[in-house]
């Protein structure tokens, strides 16, 4: 799908020479990667139901405990415990926490908050962190989504950003990175964070 | 807080930018990966193209478009003229477009849109919605949808229109005043703002952009999330990044 091929062709863009990006759907691929981006797809049921349909799970969650992880959008949401998206649907559990809507009907500075959440935001980033080299504090990246993650551990959020409430827009632990927002998409800022992750040694 | 988005628009024939695109360091105006490369440089928030192309035995040419602008331009592109089937979303989606742009067939296969948001999810289908007065000056405003670069009527109500095209899972509007475009003395802000306030989904504002100040009364007045703008950006008459410096002066946020 375009979200896919999208992504693939940002990475391929600061891969060094050494570098092959691969686009699958086979577990044995990812547990043999050195690094993962996962970028999900779709509305959360839909996206479980693929990650279930091709035996990915145990393969996601290994690759997201040992080795550089990168989820993008969708596939930040599905690391939480639950979703209120499709009448509620339970996700792959690695951070406990929930995935909520936007409130409707938002106004701020008398403008109303449409949903989804589309364009560029601003990323106010909580700590330091290896992935941030060279993206300036405040940044703005492109976001598209209707949804945002409640983690349990604030410890985990390692970069908020405000659309009426106040949300976590990256989630960060050990050798996990996730973003709400589209790198991929967010023209030279986005293009830094994913020429880091590729640099970035746990 | 969210920047308003600022979406310079090309209208590609055939694989080639038309109307005359006046950059002095562009080798090739009518590339659109050279142009698209540029409008990136100075700052768009994202990139439309629309395909003009008559013959459907030369619609291939701008999915080669699509794919050599994404392999280098890493921003939100949108791609409209001639999506009539789930075939087409899906085929500009596969080339790199992150949206798709449903005009004429939204009008007469209403149901094309649920298919394609089902299907490919409500974030990339744009319902593009071409509007005209037709009430008289001393009745209260209304507006019709037109067909057909604004000759035919189609007896459709805008304000219906928009909410339904929402209900059935448009992700985005892309609202064209037809009695403003082409004209440069800015947008129809009494529509704009109608529409803006009868939806939740975001709304980008065009037709009869011919200066700055046009662009911030768009967001301003008319309350629309995105303005879209093709000439006076082809004819380098302002540069992006002098557009959103001009709103950010104007206490509009942008992404500079």
């Amino acid at each position: 799908m375009g979200n896919l091929r999208s992504v693939a062709k940002a990475i391929e863009h600061v891969a060094g020479p050494g570098d092959r990006v691969l686009v699958t759907d086979q577990p044995q691929r990812i547990l043999s990667a050195d690094r993962v981006v996962f970028p999900g797809q779709g509305a959360a049921r839909d996206c479980m139901a693929a990650i279930s349909e091709h035996h990915l799970n145990r393969a996601v969650l290994d690759a997201a405990h040992s080795k550089p992880f990168f989820g993008i959008c969708m596939g930040m949401q599905v690391l939480l415990g639950h979703s209120d998206e499709n009448g509620g649907t339970d996700l792959l559990g690695l951070f406990p926490g929930n995935v909520t809507r936007f409130p409707e009907g938002q106004v701020v500075n008398g403008q109303r908050l449409k949903i989804p959440q589309m364009g560029w935001n601003r990323v106010s980033q909580c700590n330091p962190h290896p992935l941030w080299e060279g993206v300036g504090q405040g940044s703005r990246f492109y976001f598209v989504h209707s949804y945002y993650v409640q983690p349990e551990d604030p410890g985990l959020v390692a970069a908020t950003t405000d659309y009426g409430v106040e949300f976590p827009s990256v989630l960060a632990r050990d050798n996990l990175f996730a973003t709400q927002f589209h790198p991929e998409k967010s023209a030279e800022a986005g293009l830094c964070l994913l020429r880091n992750f590729l640099d970035w040694d746990i | 807080m969210l920047a308003k988005r600022i979406i310079p628009c090309l209208d590609v024939d055939n694989g080639r930018v038309v109307k005359g695109v006046k950059f002095v360091d562009i080798r090739d105006a009518g590339d659109p990966v050279e142009v698209a490369r540029r409008y990136n440089q100075e700052g768009a928030d994202e990139i439309t193209f629309l395909d003009i192309t008559a013959s459907s035995d030369d619609r291939e040419t701008i999915v080669h478009v699509v794919e050599r602008v994404a392999g280098e331009v890493f921003i939100p592109l949108t791609v409209g003229g001639g999506i009539r089937r789930a075939e087409d979303v899906r085929r500009m989606l596969n080339a790199g477009a992150d949206k798709v742009g449903i005009n004429t067939a939204a009008v007469f296969n209403p149901e094309f849109v649920k298919e394609a948001a089902d299907r490919f999810g409500s974030q990339c289908i744009v319902v593009a919605i071409d509007a005209k007065r037709v009430s008289a000056a001393d009745e209260p405003p209304r507006w019709e949808i037109f067909t057909h670069g604004g000759r035919k009527p189609t007896g459709l109500d805008a304000i219906e229109w928009a909410r339904r095209m929402q209900s059935y899972g448009a992700g985005e509007i892309l609202l064209t005043s037809m009695d403003r475009d082409g004209t440069k003395i800015g947008f129809d802000l009494q529509l704009t703002r109608t529409i803006c306030d009868s939806v939740s989904i975001p709304v980008i504002a065009s037709g009869g952009v011919g200066n700055l100040q046009h662009l911030v009364d768009g967001v301003v007045e008319g309350g629309a999330d995105a303005v879209l703008a093709a000439s006076i950006f082809h004819f380098a008459e302002y540069t992006v990044g002098e557009a959103k410096r001009y709103m950010q002066e104007r206490g509009v946020e942008v992404r500079l």
